[in-house]
């Protein structure tokens, strides 16, 4: 491409469009006012105006998760970039795509205490991929390009721009992402030796078990067909953390549920039993593994990760194997094939037998409650009048209502479940659900929410309003925290400090007064005409669900504990190891 | 103990794009995820390249040292790390600059004597102290100091060590 001469905030806007971007979730400044200015003379890219910088950048996030692209952000400087810290830290640990651009005082003033000055690279350092400070409109152009490149290569994450308002003023020269090469090169094709050693591995265990992650997801809608392709031809079964959801579909026998804290009995027994674990673009965290001394005890660990940082760094593994997830699975396919290994269900009979007998504990059962609505049972009539739509995204806030989300909901395609699981963010859901809906207009996207949540970022319900999203937010109101007070209950000895909430607003009120609709179910006869308003009216709607204000998540795995320790209801708790519980208490 | 658990020394090579904030990303790294800094040294090596090297001292268990080159490896403006202690014999040197500050009993003679035995040069002396300049392994450094802590105060300035490989490999 030419090069064309420019001021550097029409670079700002050039870069965006030319690597893909037509969206970007922002909120204006001072410092970022010539980027406005040169937004307001161009109609190539789309800008969202959100209520607070924090919701900028959880919306990038729902955007880039549910279209594989890159999302991106313009904010302030100083407290416009500070805000913008939750939302990075948690793009950076869920390994979400993410181009940040904030405005910095003059280069002349950076160091004086300027007005709205913060030294933003060196706050946002630990909380991004990589960040850059741009002094020189010359370098714009191609710090720019690279941004994009690091964000989306490799192990993705969010990339940021600090950006001097002097810099933005400065006319320089432009050139698109092809006029160069970037060195950050990090390493996709996996050793062709080691995917024959898995196979191997594979083609002759006695209880193997898929452990898929985000990974998956973030290598595209190939890597998930090729997971879904190997998993049935093997007869393998497999299990997914909670970012790996939809990468193999939920409805499939083979799918165990999720595995982890509260992940399925069968999911982790199977872990805790199996004697092949082939882990897929997941990183052992301690949300999966409890206690690490007693994570899957007897099993030979397969683990391929495009990011080198994660093999062996909580669980030392047997066959490591550092590439994109995509590209794994697709040579272990046609390995497999090529050698003819087949299915495997007829020698794996007796780990299903195993397994089959974990599934009918029916670890997810739970008392139905009438009138009081039980979380578990709003959340399978959403289920049941969600059946029929093709194109549904859910996004969650944090805590009970999300794992019971995952547990609850069907997810059978990658990139439609949008979740905070490494930051664990209250708040992400709505403005998530904002960025999911700007990228698919037609799309039915679902906030299933917790009352304390979604009181963290409530105020993007005025952006959802104003750009017409019609984003339905689903409260499973228990006027509590509680994944807090569940963890009151179980370790604090019922002491419930600060985690009620004693004042409400009236949610139903709420959505009305930003402009949006607002229903209330109260009893199990109310729910299911409540699901059907929030579906069927148009716009932005809050749905206020009162729900049993006691219960409890199960299963759990409780802090410290192995796999085979998991509760199932409350009277499991006093049967666990008393040390185990004191360790767990001081875990978070 | 088993080897796992065993805490090791390792002397690390690092070749690192020469720009504002790569130190602080290296630094930020070792202190946010409680990783050991014993020394660490750098300095621009290749000017027209911009690159620069730094030569950093740690100790871990195998695992965690391991975990350490992957983390700096993923830093974007890192080129190279290269484990000089797991890679093959190499060559490590520091320089110390030491000032001895006489006490009314000591003779100047055996101060001498000693900087003799390192190798040590006199940069500086007055009529109640030398300053000596050293340029060895940390542990004849080490032994240096240890045996002039008796003759006199002391004071210290090193540099931490720098290391190449031995032979004709190159980072």
């Amino acid at each position: 491409m030419s090069e064309r001469q420019m001021s550097g905030a029409e670079m700002v806007l050039a870069a965006l469009a030319d690597n893909g971007v037509d969206t970007v979730f922002g909120y204006p400044g001072g410092a970022v006012l010539p980027i406005y200015d040169a937004m307001f003379q161009q109609n190539r890219i789309r800008h969202v105006l959100v209520r607070q910088e924090g919701g900028a950048v959880h919306a990038a996030e729902g955007y880039a998760r549910s279209t594989g692209r890159v999302g991106a952000v313009l904010v302030t400087s100083g407290p416009g970039a500070t805000n913008a810290v939750t939302g990075l830290l948690d793009a950076q640990m869920d390994s979400i795509p993410l181009v940040c651009i904030t405005g910095q005082v003059p280069t002349h003033l950076i160091g004086n205490d300027a007005f709205q000055e913060a030294d933003t690279t060196g706050i946002t350092r630990p909380c991004t991929k990589h960040n850059y400070l741009v002094k020189d409109v010359e370098k714009l152009a191609e710090t720019l390009h690279e941004a994009f490149h690091v964000a989306r290569s490799g192990r993705p994450g969010p990339v940021l721009i600090d950006l001097p308002k002097d810099v933005q003023f400065a006319t320089g020269t432009y050139r698109g992402p092809e006029a160069f090469e970037f060195s950050y090169r990090p390493p996709y094709e996996p050793d062709a030796a080691a995917i024959a050693e898995a196979v191997a591995l594979m083609a002759k265990a006695e209880r193997p078990l898929f452990y898929t992650g985000g990974g998956v997801v973030n290598s595209g809608p190939e890597a998930a067909a090729a997971l879904t392709e190997l998993v049935r031809l093997t007869g393998i079964p497999c299990t997914s953390t909670l970012m790996g959801l939809g990468a193999f579909p939920a409805s499939d026998p083979q799918f165990l549920g999720m595995l982890g804290m509260h992940g399925t009995y069968e999911a982790n027994l199977a872990t805790h039993g199996c004697d092949l674990l082939i882990c897929v673009g997941a990183r052992f965290d301690d949300r999966v593994t409890g206690k690490v001394s007693a994570f899957s005890p007897g099993s030979k660990k397969i683990h391929i990760d495009i990011d080198a940082s994660s093999i062996n760094k909580n669980v030392r593994v047997d066959l490591p194997v550092v590439g994109d997830a995509g590209l794994a699975l697709k040579a272990m396919l046609s390995l497999w094939k090529d050698e003819r290994h087949g299915s495997r269900a007829e020698a794996l009979k007796p780990w299903w037998k195993q397994i089959d007998t974990w599934r009918a504990v029916d670890c997810l059962a739970y008392e139905k409650g009438d009138p009081v609505i039980k979380p578990q049972y709003a959340l399978e009539r959403l289920r049941e009048a969600l059946k029929g739509r093709d194109d549904v995204y859910i996004t969650t806030e944090v805590g009970q209502h999300q794992m019971w989300a995952a547990q609850f909901l069907p997810f059978d395609k990658p990139n439609h479940w949008m979740t905070s699981g490494g930051l664990g963010t209250m708040g992400y859901g709505l403005p998530a659900a904002v960025g999911v809906q700007m990228a698919h207009p037609e799309a039915t996207v679902i906030d299933v929410a917790g009352e304390a949540s979604i009181l963290m970022n409530i105020q993007e319900m005025s952006t959802a309003v104003q750009y017409r999203l019609p984003v339905k937010i689903f409260i499973l109101n228990n006027k509590w925290m509680g994944m807090v007070r569940q963890w009151q209950e179980l370790l604090h000895g019922a002491r419930y400090s600060e985690s009620y909430t004693a004042a409400l607003p009236d949610f139903v009120k709420l959505a009305e007064a930003f402009g949006g609709r607002g229903f209330r179910a109260t009893t199990v006869d109310e729910l299911d005409g409540a699901i059907r308003d929030m579906l069927e009216t148009p716009g932005p709607v809050i749905l206020d669900v009162a729900v049993d204000e006691m219960e409890m998540c199960f299963p759990m795995i409780p802090g410290g504990a192995a796999h085979n320790e998991i509760m199932l209801r409350r009277q499991d708790q006093h049967e666990t190891d008393p040390a185990a519980r004191e360790e767990g208490m001081v875990l978070v | 103990m088993t080897d796992a658990d065993k805490i090791e020394r390792h002397t690390l090579a690092v070749l690192v794009v020469n720009e504002p904030g790569v130190l602080a990303r290296v630094i930020g790294l070792f202190s946010g995820r409680g990783y050991n800094i014993e020394s660490l040294t750098v300095a621009e090596v290749e000017r027209e390249a911009g690159l620069s090297r730094i030569t950093l001292v740690t100790s871990g268990t195998q695992m965690i040292i391991a975990q350490i080159k992957a983390q700096l490896e993923r830093l974007v403006p890192i080129r190279r790390v290269r484990d000089l202690t797991e890679e093959g014999p190499f060559v490590g040197r520091e320089l110390a600059l030491v000032k001895v500050i006489g006490q009314e009993n000591t003779r100047r003679g055996d101060i001498l004597r000693i900087a003799e035995g390192f190798g040590a040069r006199i940069i500086d002396s007055s009529e109640s102290s030398f300053v000596f300049e050293v340029t060895e392994s940390t542990e004849k450094v080490d032994q240096f100091l240890a045996m002039m802590a008796g003759h006199g105060r002391l004071e210290v300035a090193r540099t931490g060590i720098v290391a190449l490989s031995r032979g004709p490999d190159s980072i």
